[in-house]
């Protein structure tokens, strides 16, 4: 293809999707309006199946399989990623001797935050369905907490706590948990995902039914998809020299 | 639109802007990580919270680190 065609296929395409947007804005409600169709269905639809966090109720219950869609993509992502980042046939991992030197006050802070993140990650996947955020948020805020391990600790340390096995494996099994949440909900109710714990009292730890198993099971799957994911990008980093 | 999130909305633009306009690849995550704190007051103002969670501890933490240690990678081969 010539340059000008490219110029001329790249026009026509901007050219399209431009209009269709300004089209498609030109429709949309105000800003900040008062009428919110899908407000009014979902809202009393969370409350009825005991979930106060809306958007946890919408993912993990109303439109579950959209979720487990995502954490498939995710899921995909990380094995991806570890498969293109794992050491090539002239690649070996050695570690330095030295390993620089850590300030006190980062060392500190890190110690500090490290069981703070912990506490507050467990508590953002384990009451998803309470307050704001859930697995995905929790187990990205728990990824964080094992890492600074490496930015207080050292990259050594860090190995040591982190058996990379034990979190692949973990996603895996958690990946596998929300499938096998789902198929049980087949079985007993003739619905993909559907709830099949009892919905409990409103505000309760263990209630929503089934998002609060969903939630745990993401959770775990975010946790080590991401622990993966960057223990792939610290080793290609840090420890996988060329060998000739 | 009230004030605050006038004033949000063109934090996260002026954010992006500088993004898109740094160049050196580690100062990008600099900047990267920045934006993604200014996306997330947004998200809060808009009364996102789940979204803003996302945010900050995707956009803000992760990703910046991982083009730093891209980055990193890229270099050490000399």
């Amino acid at each position: 293809m010539t340059r000008s065609a490219r110029w001329i296929v790249f026009w026509l395409g901007a050219g399209g999707v431009g209009a269709l947007i300004v089209l498609a804005l030109l429709k949309m409600p105000s800003f900040g309006g008062i009428v919110h169709p899908y407000r009014e269905l979902s809202v009393p639809a969370a409350i009825g199946r005991s979930a106060p966090n809306i958007v946890s109720s919408v993912n993990f219950d109303q439109r579950a399989l959209d979720t487990l869609g995502e954490e498939t993509i995710l899921l995909g992502s990380v094995v991806g990623a570890a498969a293109l980042l794992r050491p090539s046939k002239d690649e070996r991992e050695q570690l330095d001797q030295d390993e620089g030197r850590v300030l006190e006050a980062t060392k500190l802070l890190g110690y500090l935050m490290l069981p703070v993140t912990l506490i507050v990650g467990l508590d953002v996947v384990t009451h998803g369905h309470l307050t704001p955020g859930g697995g995905f948020q929790g187990g990205v805020v728990l990824a964080t907490a094992v890492h600074l391990l490496y930015v207080a600790g050292s990259y050594r340390m860090l190995r040591r706590v982190r058996p990379k096995t034990w979190y692949q494996v973990a996603e895996a099994v958690a990946g596998g948990a929300f499938v096998i949440l789902g198929l049980v909900g087949l079985l007993l109710t003739g619905a993909f995902l559907a709830n099949i714990f009892p919905r409990g009292v409103l505000g309760d730890l263990f209630s929503s039914g089934t998002v609060f198993y969903l939630n745990v099971a993401v959770g775990a799957e975010v946790t080590s998809g991401v622990v993966v994911l960057l223990s792939g990008f610290l080793a290609q980093a840090l420890s996988v020299r060329e060998v000739r | 639109m009230t004030p605050l999130l006038v004033v949000a909305f063109l934090l996260v633009a002026a954010g992006g802007t500088v993004v898109v306009l740094t160049h050196e690849p580690s100062r990008q995550a600099v900047t990267l990580s920045v934006y993604g704190v200014l996306l997330t007051l947004l998200f809060v103002l808009l009364q996102a919270p789940d979204v803003a969670l996302s945010q900050v501890a995707v956009g803000s933490a992760v990703v910046p680190l991982m083009v730093l240690l891209a980055v990193r990678k890229v270099r050490g081969k000399r």
